[in-house]
């Protein structure tokens, strides 16, 4: 018998209380963590998928969906653009870095994006196999391949669109060259080939008859967007406005679109935080109500403890072991159902092929959140607690 | 054991207890005898230090318990009394050994499962102990109570109304028991009561 254990004795014999208490504070607590799992998580990786990207090049339209689906392929292009404007910031002195990307088909839901070698280079992705080299050779992320189950020497063909409901090209088969190791980035779920392949699917279609046909249609060949990394600082004052003052030309900033999203996004999380908070506050409050009322019941208890040599200090104790006892444990069910939680949300995204929430990543916030989850307990059980310690023995057995 | 002087207390304007000298020597065996509300039960609280008189001079066990205050006063309580309430006040969701173990625990006596065994068996009711108090009958649940207040082997053991709403038969066993365990642990024993059936029981007497 020690105060813990008798403190836990208290609890279970009022089990509803104790339940309502716990279910609370454990809620409260889950969605706070949830959210602290679910924004940190999906913040990080975009800023990892972003790393390096000063600007997004593309057609006009929403500068969020040119971001969303040029870095992030999340949405769909706003269109493309003339590759000659593309080579043409290739060539500017602003710009130490441009990877021209051309999107438009899929394989089983997952983007296939024609790209320059370079494009690997900037994530740092290994390769097992080799990239590609010539049209129709194709690189799979390692989630793709994962899922797919196809390795080097497979064969797939795309289909339009990036729903992969669209028509298959048949006729244009990828074979695939290598395999991605996994680089927790945007490059796990994509199936890149050379920007060729692209133009040679799309370009079998019209079927050019003759040599002034293919010439017209090289002439005619786009992107869909370029990724920029400025030369210098100045750049990034200069090039947007430069870029932007061309009629068929967009330029969005990452950084400036990415904050812009989360402070959209941001209305929601917070409206939810403010859930959670309210929920912690009526767990403080249930735990609060169920100590004050059981002490109506306890008075004898605790009397005829001081009778047994109980100090007011022990009864004290007794009270807030019971407070942090159901805020430690309203905390620890929280922080695990929080967890799940996570890893039920990730499990369903992956099987979108959106991103990836792992339930296993710990935050230092959810220290914090523990804390705050025992103070709250702490200060419930205050009041109670010191009207325990000032139970005046003698007065409640005389009533008994 | 006991030396009583000038001892007075009072609730507010109203007197609830007088007595100016008593002396109870150890293993004695008293019976303190009044009509409701004369004070026994205070005195009874005022020997266990859960009240401190408004007048007078209390000694119990050598300690003068006017002069043991917070603490030191808890932990000489828990080391040298045991009492029995009359409404017994057994902690209902807990097992009859988890009440003596409560009792050992904030008796700051080390946990003797051994003991509580033998106080169980001592008092009739070595094979409750792992019941709730609801559980049992009013005579088994006096007989748990007694074992509570003498498993930390107390000096003083008090007893206030032990035989209130008892028949006549279990009014006997219940003082016979008191008088036999407080005998068994050498221990004096103080029964507060009104009940004229348990007059005859002890010798010593102490009119209120």
């Amino acid at each position: 018998m020690n105060l813990a254990s008798l403190s836990a004795s208290y609890l279970r014999a009022r089990p509803l209380n104790t339940a309502l208490s716990l279910l609370l504070l454990s809620l409260g607590v889950a969605t706070i963590v949830l959210l602290i799992l679910v924004v940190s998580q999906i913040e990080e990786r975009m800023q990892r998928d972003a790393r390096g990207i000063d600007l997004v090049v593309g057609a006009k339209g929403s500068p969020m969906q040119l971001m969303l689906s040029g870095i992030y392929h999340l949405d769909a292009p706003t269109g493309n653009i003339p590759l000659a404007s593309a080579r043409a910031l290739e060539k500017n002195r602003m710009i130490r870095k441009a990877i021209a990307l051309g999107l438009g088909d899929s394989w089983k839901g997952y983007r296939i994006v024609g790209a320059p070698h370079s494009y690997v280079e900037h994530y740092g992705a290994r390769v097992s196999g080799r990239l590609w080299e010539k049209p129709m050779e194709a690189v799979l992320g390692a989630e793709v391949a994962q899922r797919t189950g196809v390795g080097v020497g497979g064969k797939f063909t795309g289909a339009h669109g990036i729903g992969g409901e669209g028509d298959e090209h048949k006729e244009a088969p990828y074979t695939v060259v290598g395999v991605l190791a996994k680089s927790d980035s945007v490059l796990d779920r994509l199936v890149l080939t050379g920007i060729e392949s692209v133009w040679q699917v799309h370009e079998q279609h019209q079927g050019p008859e003759d040599e002034a046909d293919r010439k017209a249609l090289e002439e005619a060949r786009e992107v869909t967007v370029v990724l920029v990394q400025y030369a210098s600082p100045l750049a990034a004052a200069m090039l947007p406005r430069q870029i932007n003052a061309q009629s068929e030309l967009q330029a969005a900033s990452p950084a400036y679109e990415t904050a812009r999203l989360f402070r959209i996004v941001g209305v929601g999380v917070e409206a939810l935080r403010a859930f959670a908070v309210v929920l912690i506050f009526a767990a403080a409050l249930s735990v609060f109500i169920a100590l004050y009322t059981a002490l109506e019941e306890r008075r004898y208890d605790l009397a005829v403890m001081r009778t047994l040599g109980a100090s007011p200090r022990k009864l004290f104790g007794l009270l807030m072991t019971e407070g942090v006892v159901l805020s430690l444990v309203g905390a620890v069910v929280g922080l695990a159902l929080g967890h799940v939680l996570a890893a039920v949300l990730g499990a369903w995204l992956e099987g979108q092929q959106q991103y990836r929430i792992s339930g296993l990543e710990w935050r230092p916030e959810e220290l914090w959140l523990a804390l705050v989850a025992l103070a709250v307990g702490i200060i419930a059980a205050f009041l109670p607690a010191w009207r325990a310690y000032r139970t005046e023995v003698s007065k409640v057995l005389a009533q008994g | 054991m006991i030396s009583v002087r000038g001892l007075a207390h009072r609730y507010g304007a109203v007197e609830a207890l007088r007595l100016p000298e008593w002396k109870v020597a150890q293993g004695e065996r008293w019976l303190v005898l009044g009509r409701s509300g004369c004070g026994k039960s205070t005195l009874l609280h005022v020997l266990a230090g859960l009240v401190h008189p408004t007048e007078g001079e209390v000694e119990v066990s050598g300690e003068n318990l006017g002069r043991l205050r917070g603490a030191r006063l808890d932990r000489w309580r828990a080391a040298s009394v045991g009492i029995v309430l009359q409404a017994l006040h057994l902690v209902r969701h807990l097992s009859v050994r988890d009440n003596l173990r409560l009792a050992q625990y904030l008796g700051h006596v080390a946990q003797d499962d051994a003991r509580i065994a033998d106080t169980l068996a001592a008092v009739g009711v070595g094979d409750k102990a792992s019941r709730r108090p609801p559980e049992l009958s009013q005579g088994e649940q006096q007989r748990v109570a007694i074992a509570r207040a003498v498993v930390n082997r107390p000096k003083l053991l008090l007893a206030d109304e032990p035989t209130a709403n008892l028949d006549d038969a279990a009014a006997a066993k219940v003082v016979d028991l008191l008088s036999e365990q407080a005998a068994r642990y050498g221990a004096t024993l103080v029964v507060a009561t009104h009940d004229s059936r348990v007059k005859g029981k002890f010798r010593e007497r102490l009119e209120l």
